[in-house]
């Protein structure tokens, strides 16, 4: 079996990657991003770009999930000193 | 360097614990180290990018130095830190101290997708892979971010009731 990379890539020396392993992992991607998991058997292809485009705002969206989280704890650690002490002893 | 498989990752809640316990430290740490308690703009910003830079780290620390794209964060944080330490040290005049990575010009970029190229760009290290690693970092990355989120609203509700 022949295996042929899916792009022209410079990547000499390197093993080369297979079509099939490529789409394994697209698939496999797909499986993780709500966008196209939710409601599609495994077998359901989405085309590799939607899978991407899909990752990528997944990603983003996550990213602002962090900053508003972290923007809230850093609020809350600007308040009340004494409750946070406490806290932190319970979690210690 | 090991190929990983997507499939093959730790165990979830694992890293969640390792990453919890880094975090609280963290957030230990910092609201004794700081006038907590100030309110001024400026200052709330530095804090929330503190914390921030906390999160992060603490992941990628959790994840440990097997993840191309956890060195990768690792470095850029560290990175930000010593530049911004040296800004404090140097004053003003460090316009031109603060660039440090070269950005590739225009013409010259990967031959990828635009989808690629966004991906690239918004997992760390993702620059220099090869696609099937950047696919395979990528997996990985979100699975982290996902718990990240999950620890952080957690002690989020602890906090506050």
């Amino acid at each position: 079996m022949s295996s042929r990379r899916s792009r022209s890539r410079q990547s000499a020396g390197v093993s080369r990657i297979s079509d099939d392993q490529i789409s394994d992992l697209v698939s496999k991607l797909q499986q993780l991003i709500p966008e196209t998991s939710i409601n599609r058997s495994r077998s359901d292809k989405v085309s590799a770009t939607k899978v991407l485009h899909e990752t990528c705002n997944y990603i983003r969206k996550l990213h602002r999930e962090v900053d508003n989280l972290s923007d809230r704890l850093s609020e809350l650690l600007e308040m009340d000193s004494a409750q946070a002490e406490i806290i932190r002893s319970l979690l210690m | 360097m090991t190929s990983d498989h997507i499939s093959s990752l730790r165990n979830p809640s694992s890293i969640k614990t390792r990453f919890a316990h880094r975090f609280v430290l963290a957030l230990k740490k910092l609201s004794m180290d700081r006038a907590s308690s100030s309110v001024s703009m400026a200052d709330r910003y530095k804090r929330y990018r503190k914390v921030r830079a906390a999160a992060y780290a603490s992941m990628a620390s959790s994840v440990g130095p097997k993840r191309a794209w956890a060195r990768a964060l690792l470095r850029k944080i560290r990175n930000r830190k010593m530049g911004s330490n040296l800004m404090k040290r140097l004053g003003s005049r460090t316009g031109l101290l603060k660039k440090r990575t070269v950005l590739k010009p225009r013409n010259h970029r990967e031959m990828g997708s635009e989808q690629e190229n966004s991906l690239r760009e918004l997992v760390p290290g993702g620059e220099g892979m090869e696609f099937y690693r950047l696919l395979n970092e990528t997996g990985h990355y979100i699975k982290c971010l996902r718990a990240q989120v999950k620890v952080m609203k957690n002690i989020i509700d602890l906090y506050s009731n």
